[in-house]
């Protein structure tokens, strides 16, 4: 019996490592990251980094301020048109969404969730920039909004199917109409759970290259309209990373901080945002 | 107009598979009536069939009419969603809307569905949370979330919640069979009080139950109306031998 009784908790204390130690594992990486970044951009990380324009080689100082602005435009863009769209479909999903039509959009929701970034990037120029024959914040928002919306449109949809179904009978049970039931009661309902999906997708986009390659392409000043060719954090850190000088590629490890804290950042605050106003 | 709810020969199923039975019934204004039976009769899709609560369950169907303020509830011309603010229901499971305070959940279906002003809700929260009997435990704490309130409480709240949208009918699903004997008796006070006013159906297969809030039952087994009557008859001497069966504890 006694020896039965220590095995099972040798057991039990051995697993409970075993867990302990894989969540340390993975978020080993994160601080790794974090530390490296600080280490290697820690001598150009200054206040003039987030409040000057580039300069060019050689010239010490100078700051990405621009690609801070473009990346925040880009992204917002990006959000202001993804969200109702994503968030909406996400509702047709998940409360009328049966029947062939509901699967393919779904299927095809995951597909475009699966498209490499890049692919985006180069759809995004075929469709903005060739017609328009300039790269522009525009053609770069809604390269983003397509791998925005297809995150948001899953985890809406997965978010509503969490509550539960008594929910909505106490709704209409009141004699609410049913898309008020939808929108103010089973979405609210599932707020917190939306609301993560969003900044998830949000930390995803504002880090993205690839697709503002080929479509915001990049600028070395404040950009004058949204036609035009705007600058990104990402960007920068690209261009400069991939140059062949040194002051350069501190510029990109310092680039990096500000990116990774910039994510941050946003999702605090939206975050503490969301949860004064309940 | 004794009879708030008259029911004909109602049958429905689900699929294939049918779950109520040709059921007549006459439901009285301002009384209890139970609808007792043992688990899976029939009994809760019978009252979901009163305010049309499975107009969106795939494979539902159903004949016969429920005759409500004149009309037949099914059709065409009734609207379901003002129906259903005629006819209030208060579920198995207290059900209070998870992020929303103790004050929003009673008021919420005032706000989305006239045009009163704030101080009017205000007057009808305040009415709806006395009837319940919860307005002395929460006067003080209206801003507290209504899923942080005990089993009891939210059961209650649930009742303040149709109450505010000022219905005549209240259908009441097993109502108390989450909860624990004080809380239960609570209830079942609360549907003593509310009966001068209000038509009162509830579902129940506790037969004690029963017999302590109606003042008529109607014994529902396999989807069919096997007998209805006043309550103390059906306790004492039901017509039909399978109500005495099912009374005496011979089955179910």
């Amino acid at each position: 019996m006694t020896s039965i009784a220590y095995r099972r908790k040798a057991t039990d204390r051995v697993m409970k490592a075993l867990f302990f130690l894989s969540a340390l594992l993975v978020i080993l990486p994160l601080f790794l990251i974090f530390f490296d970044l600080l280490w290697k951009g820690g001598k150009e990380l200054r206040w003039s980094l987030i409040t000057d324009l580039p300069r060019p080689v050689g010239e010490p100082g100078g700051g990405i301020a621009n690609g801070i602005v473009g990346t925040l435009t880009v992204a917002g863009l990006a959000m202001a048109g993804g969200i109702p769209l994503a968030v909406l479909s996400g509702i047709y999903l998940a409360e009328y969404g049966r029947g062939i039509f509901a699967s393919v959009v779904r299927f095809a929701v995951d597909l475009l969730a699966g498209v490499p970034s890049i692919i985006l990037g180069i759809f995004g120029y075929v469709l903005w920039v060739l017609p328009m024959k300039r790269f522009s914040a525009w053609a770069g928002a809604s390269a983003l909004a397509m791998i925005f919306i297809p995150i948001v449109v899953r985890t809406t949809e997965e978010m509503l199917k969490t509550v539960p179904v008594s929910v909505r009978e106490a709704a209409l049970a009141l004699g609410i109409e049913r898309w008020k039931t939808t929108l103010f009661i089973t979405v609210r309902t599932a707020s917190a759970g939306i609301i993560t999906g969003i900044l998830l997708a949000m930390a995803r986009i504002v880090g993205e290259t690839a697709p503002l390659l080929f479509t915001a392409l990049g600028n070395q000043f404040w950009q004058t309209g949204l036609d035009q060719p705007i600058a990104a954090v990402p960007l920068q850190v690209f261009t400069y990373a991939i140059s062949p000088y040194d002051d350069w590629h501190n510029k990109a490890w310092a680039g990096a901080v500000v990116l990774i804290l910039m994510v941050l950042v946003l999702s605090i605050g939206a975050r503490l945002l969301v949860r004064t106003r309940r | 107009m004794e009879n708030a709810i008259v029911v004909k020969n109602l049958s429905a199923w689900f699929g294939d598979n049918q779950v109520l039975k040709d059921i007549t019934m006459e439901i009285r204004r301002n009384s209890v009536t139970s609808v007792m039976g043992p688990s899976g009769c029939g009994k809760s899709t019978f009252i979901r069939c009163l305010n049309r609560m499975h107009d969106l369950t795939p494979g539902f169907r159903m004949t016969g009419e429920v005759i409500f303020d004149g009309r037949d509830v099914h059709s065409e011309k009734v609207d379901p969603v003002l129906l259903r603010r005629k006819v209030g229901m208060v579920f198995q499971q207290p059900n209070p809307f998870p992020r929303m305070s103790v004050y929003e959940n009673v008021a919420v279906g005032l706000r989305f569905n006239g045009k009163k002003s704030r101080a009017e809700i205000a007057e009808v929260v305040e009415k709806s949370l006395r009837m319940a009997a919860l307005w002395d435990e929460l006067k003080d704490h209206l801003d507290r979330a209504g899923s942080s309130l005990s089993g009891g409480q939210q059961q209650r709240l649930c009742i303040a919640r149709a109450l505010a949208v000022e219905p005549e009918v209240l259908l009441m699903d097993e109502p108390c069979s989450a909860l624990d004997p004080v809380s239960t008796a609570k209830i079942e006070e609360l549907i003593e009080d509310l009966s001068d006013r209000y038509t009162i159906v509830v579902v129940t297969h506790n037969m004690q139950q029963a017999a302590r809030i109606s003042d008529s039952v109607a014994f529902f087994l396999l989807g069919a109306l096997i007998e209805m009557d006043k309550s103390a008859k059906i306790f004492t001497n039901p017509s039909d031998k399978r109500t005495e069966e099912y009374i005496t504890g011979r089955f179910g």
